[in-house]
């Protein structure tokens, strides 16, 4: 019998309570839905949480405010952001202010069990890191890399194109993967919007989100036959697409550089 | 406008009233001295003729008398009696008897020293003595209704030749021995004054006539046809035309006025396009994204139960089928809402430090074959010194092209010129900065399209006072106090704003109001910090840090001018309208819709000024130092 896990709903819409709640009591979980935010830090001062699923547009304090009041709290529970005002700014600026996973509404039952079973991965890394202190359980990326949220990384070439894969972070909180679909050349991505999907040996489907805007250059053909390398090697011969990308200045500003995870 | 039309039209009678009566006094008193000095002319005249005729009587008389022929006197003073100027010629007495008349049935009459042929003599009972003429002529009348008549008496005096003569014993001491009286009839020259003042007076009233109209005339040219102008020109604004122009300007000081006004009216337009716009974008924007949230709600129950229902009812391929309909379908609904959101966020530019000189020019090696081939000479004034602005290069660049692509049009095959010029204003921001958004937490927008201050939209909210309860529309210039108060208000009750929709309160219960040390509001300007405010309106105490900050609002301005064809002055106001084309097929009439939105997105402004047949000039201005868009 595994420990019963806790999942923490905040969202002012009744339907999307119940749908959530559905999806995760369908997966074993226990749920604890509330209506805003308020009561949401009542809740997580009297109880323990493993995952937080909270909706942006809240009456009183509204998503951001509750994540900021989480950071200065100290409460690590990871959360999953998710609003009907499904914008690429919403989705970035969850990302860059702490959440760790962005689902726009309306989701399918499976993106929300993916996303939820990636979140709880990434809060018992989090506890096994807690506990035992020196052990180096996830690789962060290179210093003069940038992360959009916890799950893809950058970096700007010398001949201005720029590389983007995935982190070990959001490796590490997927299952083996079995199958990569990667975009074709030439195709335009939008930031904060799906790039690439693998399919893992547990039956789910992980959507990672394209670190900036471009047109792909080339793709690395060779993870669609070695699927290991992103778990080998996430951050050079693990990388994923070489971009030419069409908003950088704009959207390095909404990237988190990678040197400030090793304060 | 009627009563407009009646004030000038007294203002101008007034005038025309004044300038007559003047000169109906000026040339009046004129008018008169002419006519008593003319009459004073002729009359001396008279006198001088009437002194003379009798100075001939008497000398010829003289004669007859020393030799006492009285049938030879009476004959002569018949004689000169029957001339039609004279009225009579007398001969009188000392004693006042007729002795000779031209009317012989008077001789031998009395007259009475009063009479008025004797009065100048004897008025003081004196005896006759030697007198002027001008005592010895007298006008007087017979009766009221007859014909003045001139009357002149020249006295006979004593001689020695007479007096010693024997024949009738005058004594020697007698000084006068009579009078001569000759009274002419004045009807004559009565009747050439009376001609004279007629003419003058016909004079007058033709000359003041005259001054009245030219008065008029000039009146009406100078002042009223302007004014009138100006009238029918407050009419079709005051009728929503914006489009209308004074012409004809003169160059006084109503021509001068004529001009502002023409000004007035186009910065009103300009104003007045650029609200409409930025309304009509931003509720189109706020429609969709409005529309997306109420919709994905209910999208993601639909979603979840039919997934729920797919897996639960595996045996069963007819309901199998039916449910993936509903999934598919409700797919296709997200994309659709999803595309929805896409066209919202377009709105959002994505800003980073960008130099407008190079923009251009990378716009420039755009068109460059365009130009060759239709012979368009560029003309390049750039200010090199521009500083660096924060906005969007793609949407930025995509302005420059649009312009670019535009103004190469209106030139059309025949060749022309366009010029880029690039340059800097500073313009200051208390009083200008318009709040475009505002909301509480829940994005509630508390834009009131209805209710404009100012000629733009509000700011609404719910107001309690007192028990009262009602709204509150706050004016949308930062440091202007125009708000409109729906309900009564006491402000020194215990306030409250919320916002209309969710009854959130805008009281910052952190924050006192440092003036009045009251209460204060606090409302999120979506990407521009907070507006905050004293909420009892006892004092005017307003604090937007987000623009203060900024200070000084300093622009980048960019001017594209073409020698085009122009755009007629009724399509000027629709030029920026999406879908208004006049290329037909060959254009979406998007381009200038779509430059509208990009800047007024970076809180620039648009404006346009055109001749036909001359060319177009498009102004940008993009502010310098706006703070980078918070995330
Ligand atoms: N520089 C100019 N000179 C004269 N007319 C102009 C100029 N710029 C715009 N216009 C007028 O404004 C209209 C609207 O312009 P707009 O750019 O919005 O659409 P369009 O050029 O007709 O189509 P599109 O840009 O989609 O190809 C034009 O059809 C034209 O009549
Ligand atoms: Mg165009
Ligand atoms: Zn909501
Ligand atoms: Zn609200
Ligand atoms: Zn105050």
């Amino acid at each position: 019998m595994k420990e019963e896990v806790k999942i923490l709903i905040i969202d002012d819409e009744e339907v999307v309570i119940n749908s959530i709640s559905k999806i995760a009591i369908s997966e074993g979980y226990s749920v604890d839905p509330v209506l805003d935010a308020f009561s949401a830090l009542q809740k997580i001062s009297s109880s323990k949480y493993d995952l937080i699923i909270c909706d942006i547009m809240l009456p009183g304090m509204d998503g951001f405010q509750f994540l900021a009041e989480l950071e200065s709290k100290r409460i690590e529970t990871p959360v999953i952001m998710t609003t009907g005002y499904s914008t690429i700014e919403n989705a970035v600026k969850s990302l860059y202010t702490g959440a760790i996973e962005f689902i726009p509404k309306p989701f399918t039952v499976d993106e929300m069990i993916s996303v939820i079973s990636r979140g709880l991965k990434y809060n018992s890394i989090m506890k096994l890191k807690k506990s035992n202190n020196d052990s180096i359980l996830i690789v962060p990326c290179p210093a003069k890399y940038y992360r959009l949220g916890y799950s893809g990384w950058m970096n700007k070439e010398h001949d201005g194109s720029v590389l983007i894969g995935a982190t070990d972070s959001f490796i590490k909180t997927i299952d083996l993967i079995k199958k990569i679909e990667l975009a074709s050349v030439n195709e335009k991505l939008t930031q904060a919007t799906p790039a690439v999907k693998f399919e893992t040996v547990d039956g789910l489907v992980h959507q990672l989100y394209s670190v900036i805007s471009g047109i792909i250059l080339a793709s690395n053909e060779r993870l669609i036959d070695e699927p290991e390398l992103l778990e080998k090697d996430p951050y050079f011969d693990g990388w994923i697409y070489r971009l030419v990308p069409t908003e950088l200045d704009y959207e390095m500003k909404l990237l988190i550089p990678c040197s400030s995870d090793r304060s | 406008m009627i009563l407009v039309r009646k004030i000038f039209g007294k203002i101008s009678l007034k005038l025309i009233g004044v300038v007559s009566a003047t000169a109906i006094i000026i040339i009046g008193v004129y008018s008169y001295f002419n006519v008593t000095s003319q009459s004073d002319v002729l009359l001396a005249e008279v006198e001088r003729h009437a002194n003379q005729l009798s100075e001939s009587v008497k000398n010829s008389t003289r004669y007859v008398m020393l030799l006492n022929q009285r049938d030879h006197i009476q004959e002569m003073i018949n004689r000169i009696g029957k001339d039609p100027a004279i009225d009579n010629v007398r001969i009188l007495n000392k004693e006042g008897e007729i002795i000779y008349s031209a009317h012989p049935e008077d001789i031998g009459k009395m007259l009475d020293k009063q009479a008025e042929s004797c009065y100048a003599c004897h008025a003081e009972n004196k005896a006759l003595e030697k007198l002027p003429i001008q005592q010895r002529t007298r006008i007087f009348k017979t009766h009221s209704d007859s014909s003045r008549i001139l009357g002149i008496i020249n006295p006979i005096y004593n001689e020695k030749s007479c007096s010693l003569a024997d024949c009738h014993a005058h004594y020697a001491n007698a000084k006068v021995l009579g009078v001569l009286d000759i009274t002419i009839s004045l009807s004559e020259v009565d009747e050439q004054i009376r001609q004279n003042e007629i003419r003058e007076i016909l004079f007058a009233v033709i000359a003041i006539t005259a001054i009245g109209f030219i008065i008029g005339f000039f009146v009406k040219r100078w002042v009223d046809h302007p004014v009138r102008e100006l009238v029918s020109a407050t009419d079709q604004v005051a009728a929503g035309n914006l489009n209308y122009i004074i012409k004809n300007l003169s160059n006084d000081e109503l021509g001068t006025l004529g001009k502002s006004f023409n000004n007035m009216i186009k910065k009103l337009d300009e104003t007045s396009q650029q609200l409409y716009q930025s309304t009509k974008m931003a509720s189109l924007g706020q429609l969709a994204a409005g529309v997306a949230h109420e919709i994905n709600n209910p999208l993601t129950g639909v979603l979840t139960y039919s997934s729920f229902l797919l897996k639960r009812t595996k045996d069963n391929p007819q309901m199998q089928e039916d449910l993936n309909v509903i999934v598919r379908e409700t797919m296709r609904s997200r994309e659709i809402v999803k595309g929805l959101l896409d066209f919202a966020r377009q709105s959002t530019p994505k800003k980073s430090s960008i130099d407008v000189n190079d923009i251009i020019n990378h716009a420039i090696a755009v068109v460059n074959n365009q130009l060759k081939l239709n012979k368009v000479n560029l003309v390049k004034e750039f200010d090199s010194s521009l500083p660096k602005i924060t906005a969007d290069v793609n949407q930025i660049q995509q302005v420059f092209l649009n312009l670019f692509v535009n103004g190469i049009d209106a030139i059309g095959q025949n060749g022309g010129t366009l010029t880029v010029k690039t340059s800097q204003i500073s313009l200051s921001p208390r009083g200008i900065t318009q709040i475009k958004n505002a909301g509480c937490s829940k994005t509630h927008s508390l834009i009131d399209i209805e209710h404009k201050i100012g000629g733009m939209p509000s700011l609404k909210m719910k107001i309690k006072s007192n028990g009262n309860e009602g709204y509150v529309n706050i004016d949308p210039i930062y440091g202007n106090h125009r708000h409109y108060f729906g309900i009564a208000f006491d402000n020194n009750s215990n306030v409250n704003l919320a916002c209309p929709v969710c009854d959130i309160s805008f009281i910052d219960k952190n924050s006192k109001c440092p003036e009045c040390g009251g209460p204060t509001y606090k409302i999120q300007i979506p990407n521009q910090g907070f507006i905050e405010g004293c909420a009892s309106f006892k004092d005017n105490w307003q604090k937007w840090d987000f623009v203060d900050r900024a200070g000084v609002k300093k622009f980048v301005e960019i001017n594209v001018t073409d020698s085009g064809c122009g755009i007629p002055s009724e399509n000027l106001n629709k030029i920026f309208e999406p879908f208004f084309t006049t290329k037909g097929q060959r254009g979406t009439g998007l381009g200038l819709s779509v430059i509208w939105g990009i800047i007024d997105n970076h809180n620039g402004s648009i404006t346009v000024e055109s001749k036909l047949s001359v060319g177009t000039t498009f102004s940008v201005r993009l502010p310098q130092n706006d703070l980078l868009r918070s995330i």
